[in-house]
């Protein structure tokens, strides 16, 4: 049997999306700023997913603008709310210890360039306290970074209430939505979101496309000189195929919201607490505030490479947040943020569904994971020291 | 940017050869920390006359700390123990045709990890600093050409 189980990673292209881009690849090949009748043509398809993509969000076409992914509008959307707040005599931000290297990379780039960050911690649930922030806001603050959802353990933060007390002190709120658009509500107006960023292929588009919302009346400087596109905001030739792509993939999952969640959180619980039953086994994240499609579990005594791989063999595709898979001494960030000591966090696994995945591949992981666990920990130093301090579960 | 590991990584990785202890092992060695990832556990069963008669290991790590330990224990079993001092983790290296520039640190634990269990085996005897002490974390040693 082969499973996806990497969503969170990437996820295939839809057969809506892969339609929606098809024309634009062959006939409909125009560029939008031609004033012919192609360019007229690929411009109209360009008005028409913007409009999409922001009746999903609940915003308004222009303060739409597309870019090449989620990384670039985190990137676009976190300088330029410092450069906003340094215009104004304020150079303290907010964030929190388990974003996104997109996020964190260029909160340490502004750090550099004497903007002060406080990170929040998330505690073991992975959770950001709202009191906390609020304690964190000081009258030079001039930008909170919060993720929607989180990649690895997809905790939910509270971006509503968050959203509500920006709104209330006067600071620009902006969210890394990458993991939650497609996959839960989202909407900036009740949210109080003043910037969002969102990346195409988490959500059955094409790679090479995502979005940043910036809301009506913050004033952007040019990400990319050269040219009228995005206006004027981001030059470069519109992908419109991918950007085609990316609103027919928007629009399917908006609509079938509730019943994708739904089906999606079924094979979740189902995974949670068939994994639950591996002994020395710990879920990460809060077991309320979670995304519909994210489980993530340590596994005491054994190493997150080797799991991904033997998984591998067995058919099953998943990721870990082990050092041995990013090439670092450390395992992940967000894992150890949580609090769990290095040892634990080296035995990660991450599995990530879609609304493609099946009851069926659900149970062919719980399988699958139990035995690979045992083998890897039958040949561990590390679970037969352990075994001196307790007694054997696997035995009768 | 996924990492290649060469066929035999894989085929070490998922068949590994002389996987877990000996009862009346005469040397033993243990190198690495969980901290850092990899822990290797190397026994030795050495005859009178200094022959590698059997060994075993068990490893907490990646897919090449797996395979490195596999190989390495193919490579000394039956071998004189002057022999199995001389391996290197070059040659553990090149046993698996090659492995990526950032694991070449589980093949230095392997040699490291058999060094150790020798010494164990000298320790045992009576014989002191036969083999150097490993440090367990020898990220200095010669690496192979490192790979893209």
């Amino acid at each position: 049997m082969f499973v996806y189980a990497d969503n969170a990673a990437t996820t295939a292209v839809s057969k809506t999306a892969l339609e929606a881009m098809l024309p634009a690849l062959h006939e409909m090949y125009g560029n939008p700023s031609s004033l012919h009748q192609k360019g007229r043509e690929a411009n109209m398809a360009l008005i028409g997913a913007r409009e999409t993509v922001a009746k999903c969000l609940n915003a308004s076409p222009k303060e739409i603008y597309f870019t090449g992914c989620g990384t670039e509008a985190d990137n676009w959307a976190i300088t330029e709310g410092a450069r906003l707040g340094a215009l104004a005599g304020k150079k303290h931000i907010i964030s929190d210890t388990i974003e996104h290297h997109a996020v964190l990379h260029t909160l340490a780039k502004l750090e550099k360039q004497g903007f002060e960050v406080t990170y929040l911690p998330v505690h073991s649930n992975g959770i950001v306290r709202v009191e906390e922030l609020e304690a964190a806001i000081r009258p030079d603050t001039c930008l909170v970074t919060i993720m929607f959802s989180n990649n690895e353990i997809g905790t939910l933060q509270p971006i509503r209430e968050i959203g509500a007390i920006c709104r209330s002190r006067g600071i620009l709120f902006h969210t890394d939505a990458v993991q939650a658009v497609g996959h839960v509500p989202v909407d900036v107006e009740a949210d109080h979101i003043d910037m969002l960023s969102l990346s195409g292929h988490k959500f059955h588009a094409p790679k090479g496309v995502g979005a940043l919302y910036c809301r009506k009346g913050i004033k952007l400087k040019n990400f990319i000189e050269g040219g009228a596109q995005e206006r004027g905001k981001r030059g470069g030739t519109e992908a419109i195929p991918a950007i085609l792509a990316m609103a027919a993939a928007m629009q399917e999952s908006c609509e079938h919201l509730p019943e994708n969640m739904a089906h999606v959180t079924a094979m979740r619980d189902k995974l949670i607490e068939g994994l639950s039953k591996i002994p020395y086994s710990h879920c990460n994240g809060d077991p309320d505030h979670k995304a519909p499609g994210i489980v993530s579990f340590c596994f005491e005594g054994i190493e997150g490479e080797s799991l991904l791989l033997r998984l591998d063999l067995a058919g099953i595709c998943a990721s870990s947040g082990s050092a041995c898979t990013s090439g670092s001494l450390d395992p992940s960030h967000v894992l150890l943020a949580l609090g769990l000591p290095h040892e634990i966090a080296h035995g990660s696994l991450r599995l990530s569904l879609c609304e493609y995945n099946t009851m069926e591949e659900v149970d062919y992981i719980l399988e699958q994971v139990p035995q690979v666990v045992k083998t890897l920990r039958q040949m561990s130093p590390v679970w037969m020291h352990m075994l001196e301090k307790m007694p054997d579960p696997y035995q009768d | 940017m996924a990492m290649e590991y060469s066929a035999k990584v894989m085929e070490h990785f998922a068949h590994p050869h002389n996987v877990g202890s000996i009862e009346d092992a005469n040397g033993i060695g243990e190198v690495g920390n969980a901290k850092c990832g990899d822990i290797m556990r190397m026994y030795l069963k050495i005859s009178d006359d200094e022959i590698i008669e059997d060994v075993k290991f068990q490893t907490f790590g990646c897919a090449s700390a797996i395979a490195t330990s596999s190989i390495a224990t193919d490579l000394i079993k039956g071998q004189p123990l002057s022999e199995a001092l001389k391996l290197t983790n070059q040659a553990v290296v090149e046993a698996l045709d090659g492995l990526p520039a950032v694991k070449i640190h589980c093949s230095v634990l392997a040699e490291e990890a058999i060094k150790a269990a020798i010494n164990d085996y000298y320790k045992r005897k009576g014989v002191h600093c036969v083999v150097d002490e490993s440090c367990g974390c020898a990220h200095e040693h010669d690496v192979a050409e490192e790979e893209e």
